[in-house]
């Protein structure tokens, strides 16, 4: 199946309210550090950065490191003066890349 | 007459909430995880739900046709269907668990391959279904050809096995409310499968909780969709009769 994430914002937010943006991304967050039955090592799989654009703006970021459990949730909070696409990006190993957009209404 | 009537539900109700001192695994869970499963901007479960949502309408098999062709709407057509399964399928004159149902409707209806049990497709689809039924409560039919198996499941609850030589009953009857290591021991009511497990960050079905179990005991572990499994489920799904459904629960 295909990468799901998801992502929560109020559906309208007045201009300088502070507001709270939640994620959810599906990811096994493997650390690297563990074997699977038959012994080997499982290979590090993780997710390594959360980066939050607000029409390009950057408006948070975070980076992610292996003992994050999977399926890594975020919740932060934002101030808008204007709306605009809420772009979400998270960037992991293997050439993980997911991107989510939510358009920001600020009334 | 209808006055004396109300007033006759109205004391029974109290007898049965007064002597249901039936529990369901949330309210053993800390508040942190309560709170987890509340929100449905925290329950990570809500992601497979989402998966669910998009596999719902997606056309598949030979047939080439979704769930949403025959089934519309979900919230509206799948309401209660989780809070009565296992049901008796006639085709296989057998029970089936929902998964069972979800793949019986692939092999018949879409004309596709089964999902592997345990799949990420299949307990999607699980989730997104047992949503529709959620807060309603749990009401298994009232069939008689369940009967045999639901004895049967009823025998293998309090039948000792393993190693450690343990029924479920001496745990989830008889022990519930008492601490196992570090956590407490539920009243093993099967309310909110699929579940999201903390322990197995993922989400899973009460057959994969079931299968944990007897590796628990030392008992031989049986394969997915096991008859034993079936009829373990028909008679957990008895015994929390009337408990609402949480579907998707969270569990530690």
């Amino acid at each position: 199946m295909a990468v799901r994430a998801l992502v929560q914002v109020p559906k309208a937010v007045r201009r300088g309210e502070v507001f709270e943006v939640r994620t959810t991304l599906a990811h096994p967050m493997e650390t690297g550090y563990r074997r699977d039955s038959g012994g080997r090592m499982l290979p590090r799989d993780i997710v390594r950065t959360l980066e939050v654009r607000l029409a390009g703006e950057r408006v948070f970021a975070a980076d992610l490191h292996p003992a994050i459990a999977a399926n890594p949730f975020f919740a932060f909070t934002l101030v808008a003066n204007a709306g605009g696409p809420l772009e979400i990006r998270w960037v992991g190993d293997n050439g993980f890349v997911h991107t989510e957009t939510v358009t920001l209404v600020v009334t | 007459m209808r006055r004396r009537c109300g007033a006759l539900v109205l004391a029974l109700a109290a007898v049965t909430a007064a002597a249901d001192d039936r529990r369901s695994g949330f309210d053993f869970m800390t508040r942190e995880t309560q709170a987890l499963q509340r929100d449905d901007g925290l329950n990570p479960a809500m992601l497979w739900v989402r998966g669910g949502e998009i596999a719902w309408s997606e056309k598949a098999g030979r047939a080439d046709k979704a769930c949403a062709d025959c089934h519309g709407d979900a919230a509206r057509s799948m309401r209660g269907v989780a809070a009565r399964y296992p049901a008796f399928d006639a085709a296989s004159s057998q029970p089936l668990t929902l998964a069972g149902r979800i793949n019986a409707c692939r092999v018949r209806h879409q004309r596709a391959g089964p999902h592997p049990p345990e799949s990420e497709p299949l307990l999607s689809l699980a989730a997104f279904v047992g949503m529709a039924s959620r807060g309603l409560p749990i009401a298994p039919p009232d069939d008689a050809r369940l009967a045999p198996w639901r004895a049967q499941g009823q025998r293998l609850f309090t039948q000792r096995i393993g190693q450690l030589d343990l029924s479920c009953a001496q745990c989830h009857d008889v022990g519930a409310g008492r601490r196992l290591g570090g956590s407490t021991i539920p009243q093993a009511h099967p309310t909110g499968y699929p579940i999201y497990r903390l322990e197995w960050q993922g989400l899973g079905s009460l057959q994969r909780r079931l299968r944990g179990c007897f590796a628990g005991v030392r008992a031989e572990v049986p394969p997915f969709e096991h008859a034993d499994l079936v009829a373990l489920e028909l008679h957990l799904m008895q015994r929390a009769a009337g408990l609402p459904l949480e579907t998707p629960a969270v569990r530690p």
